[in-house]
């Protein structure tokens, strides 16, 4: 079991987690994951470690409720427990002075690009940092951001908050001030990232994306989050996560990914059906 | 004891084993075969010659003392007997469900070489379930404790039987495991329809009221090194038995379509994950119902896989082997059980293309029809394709089982274990000493998938060397 020693939500439906997991918080590195099941009942899901204490014994997961899993999650609080927390998995992200380099975060990505855009920041680069969100209340870690940066922007679609508009035109913008670029990390939706590596394409400037398939084990033993990187299978768990972004065939990611669709709506439903019966029968009790 | 002539034993048939209705058991997950009753092992074990130099121990890959085994159960002494297999093999109930006995003790028996051998299996399963049911196994004892500290990567049959052997020596023995749950693939891989899970759950339970210690949730390489477990967590040996655990492709194009599952997804889904009972459980897989599912292997995989399909409710469930069913390296039983229940083979096939839609979604595979050639290396003979004979198979789902290589986590996180070119850790055959001081290996991580029992005797033949190792201090 491992406890969760604090609880509370960064914004609409992402809640930020510390968790009691000494041994893995003394180990990890930039740009790694663990699996964690709630319950004996369970999903294996992966999720980054955001960030981590050696000397506190926790690490920090950020949390975006998409599903069941994830859902069900965030309704837990400090005190609580999660049965497995497995990890540190996935190769740790490459960190080398690159230069100039630009981390650029999505959604929730933002969460996971914030620990690689820190590494970068010890490693001696020039970090900029663009933070993307739908709009001004799900914007990310917007302080952690600038503390580390030394230019942060952030970005929202419907221009509530910052640049209007996506990270990739911030990018764009960025690439065409005439700004030295020598590495780009970009992580987010699927959608995002591939428009980002076509961004970067005709540059030449080394892009990578932390890909996010469906697992299992994340030890490499079910070969079930094999994405094609330059035309060969690759095990994102322990291959990855992170690629090469003009070599990933984005297509075939988002196409494995929807291979559930239909089986994550259900167990959705199932979930907020047991939720409204044992609200029932807490009513009933009282 | 009865007294019977030899020949009076050889005219009495070999029991069949009390199996499940095929139809019936195709759609549930109880256990195929049903065990003998004490009448049935009683009469079997009649069978058995006494032989004054029995070959069969000879076939068996650990040396049980078969003959002094059945001569117990015939003289009525189940629970001896169950104590005289432990001697050499510490998971009798599990081997004698899934060790290739055709292949091995059974082949090796001489009633065999006129008719059908003792069934060695089945009673060897019958006692151990006999005991195990009786609710009071005899915990072995466990010498005074030594104060040396040893840890076991891997809590498969290797890592078991290793932690068994070294705990009834006083040794400190802690077992660390990468998933949630222990057993590696007794649990993951093998069915509960031919391995029930308490089964194993009962075995661990033993080993956990010995006293060994069992860490879940622990991926050594990443949340401990192994020289970080003899430096700084003061173990004074380290037994790696992790298994084979990296499901090989194929190489053809259409791999990563929807739909297409390495054999180990497949089973993990539904076996350790228990995908059948979505949503109750919250692990998916897709819908087998009605649906046309072929699974690419001919090995104890491939029949697992294809069998639980079946129990999924597929339509039609094939199996697509590139060679001839004698070529085949699954079980006897399993093949047999496999086509009782409607699984159909189609053999001397080989697969080229997985075809799928606009979405990636597999719609179908391309195959080929192969004739049989020049023996290989392996002794095998060699599959040929045929010209022209290509055509294409409606489908839903593929599993592909053709094997696994070895999970490469601990030599890349421990250079200075030497490693085959197949990637493999290499051993000293005799102690399974790897290149590493203080390091011992045994089970599918040396010599790729293999069976149980060798992952067993692999186990212990490294407990004996390890206990030499900590004891003596001599590498
Ligand atoms: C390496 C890696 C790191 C990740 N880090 C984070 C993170 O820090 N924060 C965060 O909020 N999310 C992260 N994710 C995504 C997260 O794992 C999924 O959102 C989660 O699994 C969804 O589960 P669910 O039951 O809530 O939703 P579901 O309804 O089951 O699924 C929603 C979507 O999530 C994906 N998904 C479903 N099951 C799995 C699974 N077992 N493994 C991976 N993806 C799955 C599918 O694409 C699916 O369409 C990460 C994913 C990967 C691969
Ligand atoms: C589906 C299937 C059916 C089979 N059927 C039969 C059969 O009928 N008869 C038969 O004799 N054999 C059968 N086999 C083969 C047999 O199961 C294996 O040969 C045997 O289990 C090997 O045992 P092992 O202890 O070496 O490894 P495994 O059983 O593979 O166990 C290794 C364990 O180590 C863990 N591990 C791996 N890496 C690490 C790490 N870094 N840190 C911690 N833990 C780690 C794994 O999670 C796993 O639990 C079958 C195999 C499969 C896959
Ligand atoms: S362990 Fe396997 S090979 Fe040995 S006697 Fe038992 S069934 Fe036969
Ligand atoms: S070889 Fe067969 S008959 Fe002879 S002792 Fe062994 S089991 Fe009995
Ligand atoms: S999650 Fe199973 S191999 Fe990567």
């Amino acid at each position: 079991m491992y406890k969760i020693i604090e609880a509370r939500f960064l914004g609409e439906n992402i809640k930020k987690f510390e968790i009691e997991a000494p041994k893995i918080a003394k180990r990890r590195k930039a740009g790694q994951f663990v699996i964690i099941r709630l319950d004996e009942h369970g999903e294996r899901i992966p999720l980054t470690i955001a960030d981590s204490n050696p000397e506190t014994g926790t690490i920090t997961l950020i949390v975006q409720g998409v599903g069941k899993t994830t859902q069900q999650l965030n309704m837990m609080e400090s005190g609580d427990e999660i049965m497995d927390v497995v990890g540190p998995l996935g190769v740790p992200s490459h960190i080398e002075k690159f230069g100039t380099t630009v981390s650029v975060g999505g959604g929730v990505g933002t969460a996971i690009a914030y620990p690689t855009a820190v590494a970068m920041k010890e490693a001696g680069n020039y970090v900029i940092t663009i933070n993307g969100a739908r709009s001004k209340d799900l914007v990310l870690l917007e302080d952690e951001m600038k503390s580390i940066s030394d230019e942060a922007y952030v970005t929202t679609d419907d221009g509530s908050y910052g640049f209007h508009g996506f990270v990739t035109q911030k990018l764009q913008e960025l690439i065409d001030q005439g700004k030295q670029i020598d590495f780009v990390l970009a992580i987010g939706p699927i959608p995002m990232m591939r428009a980002i590596a076509e961004v970067t394409r005709p540059y030449n400037i080394k892009t990578m994306v932390s890909l996010n398939p469906i697992m299992v084990d994340g030890t490499g033993m079910c070969g079930g989050c094999r994405v094609v990187v330059d035309g060969v299978s690759k095990f994102a768990c322990v291959d990855g996560p992170e690629f090469d972004a003009h070599k990933v065939d984005f297509k075939n990611l988002m196409d494995r990914n929807k291979m559930y669709a239909k089986k994550e709506h259900e167990s959705l439903e199932h979930f907020h059906e047991e939720c409204r019966l044992e609200k029932k029968i807490k009513e009933i009790k009282e | 004891m009865q007294q019977l002539t030899a020949k009076e034993r050889m005219k009495i048939p070999r029991h069949p084993m009390v199996e499940q209705d095929p139809l019936e058991r195709s759609r549930n997950f109880l256990e195929v075969n049903q065990g003998y009753d004490v009448q049935l092992a009683k009469e079997e074990a009649l069978r058995c010659l006494q032989c004054p130099k029995p070959s069969c121990v000879e076939g068996c890959p650990v040396n049980i003392q078969i003959k002094d085994f059945i001569t117990l159960i015939a003289e009525e002494d189940y629970i001896g007997a169950v104590h005289k297999i432990k001697e050499d093999n510490a998971l009798p109930a599990i081997c004698g469900r899934v060790c290739p006995q055709e292949q091995q003790c059974e082949a090796a028996c001489i009633v065999g070489k006129r008719g059908e051998p003792v069934a060695i299996g089945y009673l060897e399963r019958f006692v151990a379930d006999y005991e195990r049911e009786s609710g009071n196994i005899e915990l072995p004892k466990i010498a005074p404790d030594t104060g040396k500290k040893i840890a076991i990567v891997g809590s498969g049959p290797a890592g078991l039987s290793c932690a068994n052997d070294l705990r009834q020596l006083g040794h400190d023995v802690t077992v660390f495991e990468a998933l949630h749950q222990l057993g590696g693939v007794l649990v993951y891989g093998i069915p509960e329809f031919r391995l029930p899970k308490d089964i194993v759950a009962t075995e661990i339970d033993g080993l956990r009221k010995m006293g060994v210690k069992f860490e879940t949730d622990a991926i050594i390489g990443r949340i401990t090194t192994i020289d970080e477990l003899m430096q700084e967590e003061g173990f004074d040996a380290v037994f790696l038995g992790v298994g084979a655990g990296l499901p090989w492709f194929m190489g053809i194009p259409g791999e990563n379509l929807v739909g297409v599952y390495s054999a180990n997804e497949f089973l993990t889904r539904v076996n350790l994950m228990k995908a059948y009972n979505f949503p109750n459980e919250d692990t998916p897989i897709l819908d087998c119902q009605d649906k046309n599912i072929a699974v690419f292997g001919g090995g104890n995989t491939a029949m697992d896989a294809v069998r639980t399909s079946k129990r999924l409710g597929a339509k039609h469930a094939y199996i697509i082997y590139r060679r001839s069913e004698a070529e085949m390296p699954a079980r006897v039983e399993e093949v047999k059980h496999a086509k009782e229940e409607g699984v159909e083979f189609l053999l001397l096939t080989s697969p080229l293309e997985f075809i799928g839609d606009e979405e990636e979604w597999l719609c179908s595979v391309k195959v080929q029809k192969m004739e049989l050639g020049e023996p290989d290396a392996s002794g095998r003979r060699r599959p040929v394709p045929i010209e022209g004979s290509e055509y294409e198979i409606e489908l839903d789902i593929a599993i592909v089982a053709i094997g696994n290589g070895s999970n490469p986590l601990i030599p890349q996180t421990t250079p200075d274990i030497e490693v085959s070119k197949r990637g493999t850790i290499v051993v000293d055959d005799e102690t399974m000493k790897t290149s590493k001081k203080g390091v011992f290996a045994g089970g599918d991580i040396v010599t790729g998938g293999a069976t149980v029992i060798l992952a067993m005797g692999a186990g212990r033949k490294a407990a004996a060397a390890i206990h030499d190792y900590v004891t003596n201090g001599n590498w």
